[in-house]
């Protein structure tokens, strides 16, 4: 049995046959984009089963206002450290009431990753024990890595870059 | 053990008045000589013990991720500097070949090899300020000292390849900016004729001290099933047993090549980190001496005049370079689109660089995996029904770098 991309991916539509929405292999990284509801339940089944996910690298948020159904991302990042195999999950969700199950019971160091996603895009994490912003201000009153705010004034003409790319 | 201790301690509390007689909230930090660095621990105390800690992180936040995405390629490499400052090369070298990642660019051996002996020459520094540090903390300045000299010996080499010395912005996106100059070799073996033997007289100091070992074995001390949940990397999750070290699980600029050790520890105490630290530092000269004695010829930078950022003599006296500087800058090149997760060995651990381009000038999001971060919030769980001092050697060997926790 070969420990690749084909094999996890079969592995996890046999477990889970409605979830996967679609897969790729950027860069030679298995990403899947899979179901918001049943995040916590593939996630549980990577880490407890034969295929080993134990160890979660990583969790961000990602922004994409020009789809509105699929406004608001969070982006996983796992590890199987013996085979030293890596998968990307990714979750979409539309802006409103942005909520996705948290991972923190699986893995105690996803705490502070759902903290910083919260505090950064305002995506919910259910079943978090502490979810409070942490890097920003507690009184910032809004979640500064959205598109809809420029990192500079928006009033200003004399920076106006539209003949240089983006 | 300890979770016995604290809960035996709880149930001395009868009412409100007795633990509002008894117990003590105790700042540690935000600016406090045993944090290192700018982050707040609210301790509620009884007497030395500590019953309940809570971070408060943040306070030089600086938003590197939303600047990014206005800024192209090339000038993210300042904000990288500013995460660990205390092994700036690695965090610029790791974005450098994030970037060569998504846009396909070989670098030659010699680019590669050169940053191998970059990249372990900040971890030295990086160990180095961690071990003396927390030597300091237990009360051994001695050591401190010495090793400071060494460290600034690293930080002249660092001036001679890029110019700078803490934050180095070192490199381009394909190679170096210049050639490895003659002094910088002169510096560098002399470095290691004579770092070895200032090096053992600092293990010497503490490593079988007996005040320092009785200080540290046993302080915040962590299983390799709970660091591996807190998502721990690097020196910290090997002094807990776990050999997972990106050097060798997924080699990048030719790792594969040397030959070295992966240490590990077996408690993952302050002792264990401590000694993981010493012996990464001589596998890391290991690794200098092979790949100085192996650098190969060639050029010292990629053949990619579309990304690669041009001398700026030239682009002053050549249309060519004119022509690539500006479409650099200005980001005119074409990009691939496309996202790409990389990850290189940092001084603390896995420093993951997870990058979205939508063929823009600048990235469309980019997401830094910072050990620090990551790591810091298992620090309750490791001082909790520990005393004060313990808490306090926990945190310098688990080098919390403000820098990094914040981005």
């Amino acid at each position: 049995m070969e420990f690749t991309n084909n094999f996890i991916l079969e592995a996890i539509t046999r477990e889970f046959p409605e979830t996967v929405i679609s897969s790729s292999e950027p860069y030679g990284m298995l990403t899947l984009e899979i179901k918001k509801q049943d995040l916590k339940k593939v996630v549980h089944h990577m880490k407890d089963s034969s295929l080993g996910f134990n160890f979660l690298t990583d969790i961000c948020g990602i922004h994409h206002p020009e789809t509105p159904e699929k406004e608001l991302g969070v982006i996983y990042h796992l590890h199987n450290l013996v085979e030293n195999l890596r998968v990307r999950l990714k979750v979409f969700m539309p802006f409103e009431n942005a909520e996705v199950d948290s991972l923190v019971e699986l893995f105690a160091g996803a705490n502070w990753m759902e903290r910083e996603t919260f505090d950064f895009y305002g995506i919910k994490f259910k079943g978090h024990p502490d979810l409070r912003v942490i890097l920003n201000d507690p009184g910032l009153g809004y979640h500064p890595m959205l598109k809809q705010y420029p990192l500079e004034d928006g009033t200003r003409t004399d920076k106006d870059d539209v003949m240089f790319g983006r | 053990m300890k979770d016995n201790a604290l809960s035996n301690i709880l149930t001395q509390y009868e009412t409100k008045e007795q633990i509002d007689g008894q117990l003590y909230t105790l700042n540690l930090g935000p600016t406090h000589p045993a944090t290192h660095g700018i982050f707040q621990n609210i301790l509620t105390m009884d007497g030395e013990k500590i019953l309940h800690s809570e971070q408060t992180v943040g306070y030089i936040h600086r938003a590197f991720e939303k600047i990014s995405e206005r800024r192209n390629f090339t000038q993210i490499t300042t904000l990288t500097d500013r995460m660990n400052y205390c092994s700036s090369p690695i965090n610029n070298i790791g974005w450098h070949m994030t970037v060569e990642k998504l846009l396909g660019v070989e670098v030659p051996k010699r680019v590669q090899y050169m940053r191998v002996i970059m990249m372990e020459l900040a971890r030295i520094a990086d160990h180095l300020v961690c071990n003396a540090v927390t030597g300091v903390d237990t009360g051994a300045l001695t050591g401190f000292t010495y090793m400071f000299q060494d460290r600034e010996k690293i930080y002249d080499m660092y001036e001679q390849v890029c110019g700078a010395r803490l934050t180095t912005n070192m490199g381009r996106i394909g190679g170096f900016e210049r050639d490895f100059t003659p002094k910088f070799h002169e510096l560098v073996r002399d470095f290691l004729k004579t770092f070895p033997a200032r090096f053992k007289e600092f293990g010497d100091l503490l490593e079988r001290n007996r005040i320092f070992m009785d200080r540290t074995i046993g302080a915040g001390s962590i299983s390799a099933e709970r660091a591996l949940s807190y998502g721990f990397t690097g020196p910290n999750l090997r002094a807990a047993g776990v050999d997972y070290d990106v050097r060798v699980a997924s080699p990048y600029s030719s790792y594969e090549d040397f030959d070295f050790n992966i240490p590990v520890g077996t408690s993952g105490d302050t002792y264990d980190r401590f000694m993981v630290r010493q012996s990464e530092i001589w596998e890391s000269l290991k690794i200098i001496q092979q790949a100085m004695d192996r650098l190969p010829d060639g050029p010292f930078h990629a053949d990619v005049p579309e990304f690669y950022l041009p001398e700026k003599a030239d682009v002053y006296t050549k249309m060519e370079a004119l022509i690539y500087h500006f479409k650099i800058v200005m980001g005119e090149t074409e990009v691939p689109k496309g996202e790409v997760y990389h990850a290189v060995e940092g001084g603390n651990g896995e420093l993951g660089f997870y990058l979205v381009s939508d063929g823009g000038r600048s990235p469309y999001r980019l997401h830094f995996r910072r050990p620090c971060f990551i790591y810091y919030q298992a620090y309750p769980e490791m001082i909790t029904g520990s005393v004060i001092s313990d808490a306090v050697v926990t945190l310098s060997s688990l080098n919390v770098i403000a820098g990094e926790l914040d981005a």
